[in-house]
């Protein structure tokens, strides 16, 4: 059961570590901050983290939010970990085919397959 | 202030205080207004993301120096197009000095993306010569696949 003020639920899997947002819409600034405070402190625990952040309740995100996935990436490039984002809406993922990050994160259709290419 | 949610404006210009609940609240009346008005999802989902792209601009970068001040959104809702406006009290800027943020070398840079999101979502967009206030308009019948 994740705590009253986390944006996040994790769970943690043969060593890989597995995100969900709580919110449908990732947006508002503060919002965002705080997300990416959570995810990047989760980071910060684990030597050479493997990571699946996984989008099944998103609806809505913004650019906002992809510069704080981008910031998530580059901390895990610097920790030699590895990161794959899964089960993105097809909206959305027209989203970071239009910005071109589909190029720079690994994208999977489940976290199955995501936590899978980790093993 | 906010219209009772079962009535959301078609036609309004407001001053939008940089309020988290206030912008969501303003943010849902149009996109209220335009699910009535017979826009599909994928067209709200577009509309919502060049709206939170262009009042996310507004408060960050316009009143970057005016933290308190008000950005004004003005909208107008037919069942043929949507047009927003959305104005700050800031210095401007010049759209076209923003850098590709696709480019390789930008890539991995965590900014830059909104302006782009905006034209693409958009049927068009247009600053003022100032660069403080954009309009924008969402036709129905170019956006339609």
């Amino acid at each position: 059961m994740a705590q009253a003020d986390t944006r996040l639920r994790v769970r943690k899997e043969d060593d890989v570590v597995h995100v969900e947002f709580v919110d449908r819409n990732i947006l508002d600034e503060a919002n965002i901050q705080r997300i990416g405070e959570e995810i990047l402190a989760l980071i910060e625990t684990e030597s050479e983290p493997r990571l699946v952040i996984s989008f099944s309740n998103v609806d809505h995100l913004s650019s906002a939010a992809l510069g704080t996935l981008i910031t998530i990436h580059n901390k895990m490039k610097a920790k030699s970990g590895s990161l794959r984002l899964a089960n993105i809406d097809p909206q959305i993922y027209e989203v970071f085919v239009i910005t071109k990050l589909n190029k720079l994160f690994e994208i999977h259709d489940t976290s199955e397959n995501a936590i899978a290419s980790l093993k | 202030m906010t219209a009772p949610s079962s009535q959301p404006r078609t036609d309004a210009d407001i001053a939008l205080d940089n309020e988290p609940e206030a912008i969501r609240t303003t943010q849902d009346e149009i996109l209220k207004a335009a699910a009535d008005a017979g826009y599909a999802e994928a067209a709200c989902f577009a509309i919502r993301l060049a709206l939170e792209e262009a009042i996310y601009n507004a408060f960050r970068h316009g009143h970057k120096e005016l933290p308190h001040e008000p950005v004004r959104v003005a909208w107008r809702i037919t069942d043929q197009r949507i047009d927003l406006a959305i104005e700050d009290k800031g210095p401007g800027f010049e759209p076209e000095a923003v850098p590709d943020p696709t480019s390789e070398e930008r890539l991995e840079l965590p900014h830059g993306r909104g302006l782009m999101l905006m034209r693409a979502y958009m049927t068009s967009i247009e600053y003022n010569d100032k660069g403080n206030r954009v309009e924008m308009v969402f036709d129905k019948a170019t956006q339609t696949p």
